[in-house]
């Protein structure tokens, strides 16, 4: 494998930060003067060399769903995002709910230009009833296990999975919503909702599965994970349930760091995404939470959607919008700093996925060659037209962002070079 | 203006002209030949995914009187459901070359995507809990015909605000024209963030009836009881009707308007209707005017001073 040295960037990792000059070689780390003087010089003059980014939720539309994403499209948009690992979600067809499907998955994913851990279900199809094989998931590497949309509705069956999964070390991650208190809901429910005349879901809707479930967590001392939490007051209910010591951790989609719902006024359903865009209060915290570390992890949420499904009344477009090209780029354009950001968005997820903790996995000597350069100044447009995923769907579609991906490298391979995929 | 989306997109001065260019319309509705050649040459799609017969063909008066040519389109929302796009749908009417396209949808903001698909104007007629704009703009008309100037005058309405797009945009328009404007309902019938909305809010008709210059009652659908946000019916009625007790405690100078269709014995006593101060035809009659006056500003030669000559021409073909 070719050898590389990255010249002249500013390092940024859990150790410090500072100006220096990294080598790769063999698909790992090494010192920059133990290169070969054939290696390949990255010029990284004004950017930051970061640990690779990594996505603790994206939805890649394969398998079953290849019309909205496959791997192929959806790893180029991560490593053009510089993720240079997701995890994958598995509401997929069929769904991850047995350990063949998570190798079928897995050799899929050899499409993909970046890393694919894959999520597995909490129950069997998701269907909220039967527990899933927890166990045979943990046997195969299974490290999440969720089983998207409102999450689990029946607190019996979430305190079992929680005892059940205790000794596997499997983190169980839950979306946080309280499906009788949201029916039918749109959109958050307030003054936008109000207005609009679309039905709303309440804050309270996710804050109390929220408060259930870090009962729960606490009742069963199992580890939780909350996915795309969306209201001030989740942020400060977890806030308050780490300080006394129970084993959760959160993460926020994000378009939630940067939309609210009155970005909806004109009924963009590209904006329908699930959690709803709560109100601009929320934004704020949770860009709060970020920049403070206690919300552990942003994700893009990715969920791409072909044009037909979103292209009907707002009431019957599908949630979600594409993520994995903009997530970086809207963190920074909300003046995050850029080393909360790379908490949030390298080293934390990294260590929830079992990928080493931050001050293990470090742009240093030995370490796995995972590599995103990033040039935090770089302003963009965002165009579904021009981007890589095959979703059309994107929240932001015309928005000018701040901070782009100038190269990512997997496990010693150069995938993103200048902006764009490397042929 | 080219499209008329929602009362919160018009100015004061936009509502006010509307108002103002009304009598006009009206006026042709008296002729023996009932019929002006303003929009001739000209079509209007009717694309209606929900039944409403009143709406429907009050736009299609209209839109006849002023010799538009209609295109009635009826869209079953259940094609809708089957996954059709709403894109789809409107570019095939559209192809068929149409000016402008009133629609009718049960979801709300439905008008505003199809402006983003469409080269014609479009005429919301009711979208949705969302806005039903010429239903406030017929309110503000038929109000003023009772009651002069509404600055200052106190309209007391009554009923599901929270499910009625009639509610926000006769709130809107009414408060634009200087109205103070009271809703009554059981706080689970009123929107949320209702403190953002410029009106009182009250759970007492009989407080509020009691300085009310006029009575808006809107719709109670009995699907309600079934969502747990009112009892039953008969509570309903007992707290929030329009009983004979109520109508008769009102002075009779003291309008009482409903968007329709009513249901007799729900929010509004059986006998209530036949009220001399119960103004439900006058709002169905000035309706045709004020979508005459609407598809004139949106479809005519874009100038209101073009109104008189229009009207003039076609009195002198009477």
């Amino acid at each position: 494998m070719s050898a590389l040295l990255i010249r002249g960037g500013t390092v940024v990792d859990a150790n410090g930060t500072g100006v220096r000059d990294v080598g790769v070689a063999d698909g790992v780390i090494v010192a920059p003067d133990a290169v070969p003087g054939s290696a390949t010089v990255i010029d990284a003059a004004d950017c930051v060399v970061s640990t690779g980014l990594v996505d603790l939720h994206a939805h890649m539309g394969e398998p079953g769903d290849e019309a909205a994403e496959t791997m192929l499209t959806g790893g180029r948009a991560a490593v053009l995002g510089g993720f240079t690992t997701v995890l994958a979600m598995p509401d997929t067809w069929p769904r991850v709910d047995t350990a063949a499907v998570v190798e079928h998955v897995r050799m899929l994913a050899k499409a993909a230009l970046c890393h694919v851990e894959v999520a597995g279900c909490i129950t069997v199809d998701s269907a909220g009833t039967h527990l899933a094989p927890l166990g045979e998931l943990a046997d195969v590497g299974v490290q999440f296990v969720t089983d998207c949309g409102a999450g689990i509705q029946n607190p019996l069956l979430m305190r079992r999975v929680l005892e059940y999964a205790k000794p596997f070390g499997i983190t169980v991650a839950q979306p946080a919503n309280c499906l009788e208190l949201s029916v039918g809901a749109q959109m958050n429910e307030g003054e936008w909702s109000s207005r609009l005349g679309l039905a709303g879901a309440p804050a309270e809707a996710e804050e109390i599965m929220v408060m259930r479930d870090i009962s729960l967590a606490r009742l069963t001392g199992a580890r939780l994970h909350f996915q795309t939490l969306s209201t001030a007051g989740s942020f400060a209910i977890v806030s308050a349930a780490q300080r006394s010591g129970v084993r959760v951790s959160a993460e926020v989609a994000s378009h939630h760091l940067a939309l609210s719902d009155a970005d909806l006024a004109a009924y963009d359903t590209c904006r329908k995404v699930e959690p709803p865009l709560r109100d601009s209060s929320d934004t704020v915290a949770a860009c709060e939470g970020v920049a403070s570390g206690l919300i552990d992890c942003v994700v893009s949420d990715h969920t791409p959607q072909t044009t037909d499904r979103k292209e009907r009344p707002f009431d019957h477009a599908e949630p979600g919008s594409v993520g994995l090209e903009t997530a970086l780029a809207v963190a920074l354009t909300r003046e995050i700093d850029i080393t909360h950001v790379l908490r949030a968005m390298s080293w934390r997820p990294a260590e929830l996925l079992g990928l080493g903790s931050p001050t293990q996995r470090t742009i240093s000597p030995g370490a796995q060659a995972d590599i995103t350069i990033i040039d935090p100044h770089e302003r963009f447009s965002v165009s579904t037209r021009t981007q890589a995923t095959a979703g059309t769907n994107s929240a932001f579609e015309g928005a000018e962002l701040r901070g782009r991906v100038r190269s990512t490298i997997v496990a010693g391979r150069v995938v993103v070079q200048d902006g764009q995929v490397t042929p | 203006m080219k499209h008329l989306l929602s009362i919160d997109e018009l100015t004061a001065d936009d509502l006010r002209d509307v108002l103002r260019i009304t009598p006009s319309f009206a006026e042709v509705a008296q002729r023996r030949i009932s019929k002006v050649p303003a929009l001739r040459g000209q079509t209007v799609a009717l694309l209606f995914y929900e039944d409403s017969t009143r709406t429907r063909l009050s736009f299609e008066i209209a839109a006849k009187r002023l010799s538009a040519d209609t295109l009635n389109v009826s869209v079953k929302t259940s094609s809708v459901n089957k996954g059709e796009s709403l894109r789809d749908t409107a570019e095939t009417i559209e192809a068929m070359g149409i000016d402008a396209v009133v629609v009718r949808h049960r979801s709300s903001g439905v008008p505003w995507q199809l402006t983003k698909w469409l080269d014609a104007s479009v005429i919301n007629a009711g979208d949705g809990w969302h806005q039903h704009p010429t239903q406030a703009l017929l309110d503000c008309f038929t109000l003023q015909q009772q009651l002069g100037d509404l600055s200052g005058s106190h309209i007391v309405m009554v009923g599901d605000i929270k499910h009625s797009r009639v509610a926000r945009s006769d709130v809107q328009a009414l408060t634009m024209l200087g109205a103070e404007v009271t809703l009554v309902a059981p706080p689970t019938l009123l929107p949320p963030a209702i403190a953002s909305w410029p009106v009182r809010a009250s759970h007492d008709l009989d407080a509020s009836l009691r300085d009310a210059d006029a009575v808006y009652l809107l719709r109670m659908q009995s699907e309600r009881q079934h969502e747990a946000l009112v009892p039953d019916l008969r509570e309903y009625t007992t707290r929030y009707g329009l009983t004979a007790a109520r109508a008769a405690a009102l002075e009779p100078k003291v309008p009482i308007l409903h968007p329709g269709p009513m249901n007799r014995g729900v929010e509004i006593a059986a006998d209530v209707p036949d009220l001399d101060q119960v103004v439900v035809v006058d709002q169905v009659r000035n309706g045709v005017a004020v979508r005459m006056a609407v598809l004139f500003l949106l479809l005519g030669s874009g100038s209101e001073q073009a109104m008189p000559d229009e009207v003039a021409t076609a009195g002198a073909t009477r």
